[in-house]
């Protein structure tokens, strides 16, 4: 077969939807049309079945019960909703919440909101293989703390954070535990009771469904958690998210859903010995670096850092052939690398170099080999290019020059 | 983003990759950027000590396509000129002539940086005064 390009390995950023979810949305643009609230005919009875189905689908994945779906715009919204939705709702009992730095910006931006309204926001940091420290995490928590938000798996490492460990910690505080497993859902196994997840936001397209639909979880029992609405309406979703349901997005969701639970198993095995194979692969180069706990992982993910290249500049070498995201933010006006890899004690210079890699399902074994040629070929020849590896090969100590920093 | 034709050219083609001899009088060397900024230039220039003309030319730069570019360019203007016809270089003929978009100019304002502290090290070795350069905004 051969190989086509461009060669998708973005999959971190979003997922080709699969021909199956398409399959199962199309009848719900067109002739099964309906609004899944009118209760009163058949268009709305259609719909409201499909959206019960999918909400099953969906829960099945998640060990959770169909009720406790509250459907969203994407992880986004629910990531917001799930954040001030139990500030406000838990105002009486407390108003401290405790993440940690390298969570996603959808959950630092809300956590800093939540702070200029008058809450209070522990930040922990990571320790240098990106997990959490679980006795920081017991310690920074007072009377006054009402949730936990520390995601499930990381957009840009893929660490997998200790999610049981801290749900225990949680529990026996009495504090709410809130998880953003957006990466982790349908690549690992993810159940809501036996990791003890109170609220947990996730997203259609990251596993091959459809963009603009995600959901947030919410636990019914044991605690019954309840969230106050960031939209209000017509009291859709029991009350906590009003707006007319998005029902062809979320057949999608729901079909996305059931294919990951299906083929969960081989995939990750699938996808874990092929991301190991290309990360062995480039290990090869000399100065190469995985960031991030390699063990606690998810399977198709793999950040690493080609030390004395730049990320932009070694993406350009393969851009045209390969797509991937590098930590380095050239194009940014702050010019800042990817705050992820300083919180886990990368220097700029390291945060520069470093490039994602998201496989994903319909990646294969010949993209992967053509990968590690293009990426071992720029390396190289911008190696040759770089001022700091000449210096590093004449043994300069590079951190010992006064840099003129712009 | 995508990047104009010429800088993809002079990425893809870079003129003049390469280390001169920093030891000899007769040849400057600019060393500008920080690592942790995401891009360093050395820029070197070999000086015709009898006519004061810019016989060769070499770089090697740690960053993005842009600033890999925009050194290369610099190093090509740079041969052929005297020394204080390369002072004259300004940042904005290479955002010119690259096309370089508004978060990229600091890669040419580097270039620049790069030559005229080629130039002053060059002059400096050579018992010449420092030339105080104006400071250009990043």
């Amino acid at each position: 077969m051969k190989l086509e390009l461009p060669i998708y390995l973005d999959n971190n950023a979003t997922t080709p939807m699969d021909p199956r979810v398409l399959e199962a949305m199309l009848p719900y643009f067109t002739e099964k049309f309906g609004n899944a609230a009118s209760r009163n005919h058949s268009f709305g009875w259609v719909a409201e079945e499909a959206v019960d189905y999918a909400r099953e689908q969906i829960a099945k994945l998640i060990n959770a019960d169909p009720k406790e779906i509250i459907f969203t715009s994407g992880a986004t919204e629910a990531d917001n909703l799930a954040i001030k939705g139990v500030y406000e709702m838990y105002a009486s009992k407390g108003n401290h919440i405790i993440t940690c730095t390298t969570e996603h910006k959808a959950v630092l931006d809300t956590c800093k909101h939540i702070e200029k309204t008058g809450g209070e926001v522990t930040y922990l940091d990571v320790k240098e293989d990106g997990l959490i420290n679980l006795a920081e995490l017991e310690k920074a928590i007072t009377p006054k703390t009402i949730l936990i938000a520390i995601m499930y798996g990381n957009n840009e490492t893929g660490v997998v954070q200790p999610v049981r460990e801290i749900s225990k910690i949680a529990r026996k505080h009495g504090v709410l535990f809130f998880t953003d497993a957006t990466q982790a859902v349908g690549k690992i196994p993810v159940d809501v009771n036996a990791d003890g997840i109170d609220l947990m936001a996730f997203s259609g397209h990251k596993m091959y469904g459809p963009k603009g639909v995600g959901a947030l979880y919410v636990r019914r029992k044991n605690p019954r958690v309840k969230v106050t609405a960031q939209m209000d309406g017509g009291g859709h979703e029991r009350g906590m998210r009003s707006g007319t349901l998005n029902v062809p997005a979320i057949v999608g969701f729901g079909k996305a859903c059931e294919l990951c639970m299906n083929e969960m198993e081989s995939e990750a095995k699938r996808l874990s010995a092929m991301r190991d194979r290309l990360e062995n692969a480039l290990m090869e180069l000399e100065e190469t670096y995985v960031n991030g706990n390699r063990e606690h992982r998810l399977p198709h993910t793999a950040n690493i850092s080609f030390k004395y290249v730049e990320g932009e500049g070694l993406m350009m070498g393969f851009n045209k052939n390969i797509a991937l995201s590098s930590g380095s933010a050239c194009t940014s006006a702050s010019l800042e690398p990817s705050y992820v890899l300083k919180a886990l004690g990368l220097g700029d210079d390291l945060a520069h170099s470093s490039l994602r890699f998201g496989l994903g399902r319909f990646t294969t074994d010949e993209q992967i080999d053509f990968t590690i040629k293009a990426i071992k070929e720029t390396v190289i020849k911008l190696r040759e290019m770089s001022p700091l590896w000449e210096m590093f090969k004449e043994g300069v100590d590079i951190n010992a020059i006064e840099w003129a920093h712009h | 983003m995508a990047y104009s034709e010429k800088v993809i050219d002079h990425y893809s083609n870079p003129k003049n990759v390469g280390t001169l001899d920093k030891a000899k009088t007769n040849v400057g060397t600019g060393l500008v950027g920080a690592p942790e900024c995401g891009d360093v230039m050395r820029l070197q220039i070999e000086v015709d000590e009898e006519s004061g003309v810019i016989r060769d030319a070499k770089f090697k730069t740690f960053g993005c396509g842009s600033a890999i570019a925009s050194s290369s360019l610099a190093t090509e203007w740079l041969k052929g000129k005297t020394v204080d016809q390369a002072l004259s270089i300004d940042n904005m003929d290479i955002v010119e002539e690259l096309n370089l978009p508004p978060v990229k100019i600091h890669c040419s304002v580097l270039a620049e940086d790069a030559i005229k502290a080629a130039i002053n090290d060059y002059r400096v070795k050579n018992g010449l005064p420092e030339l105080v350069a104006e400071k250009k905004a990043h």
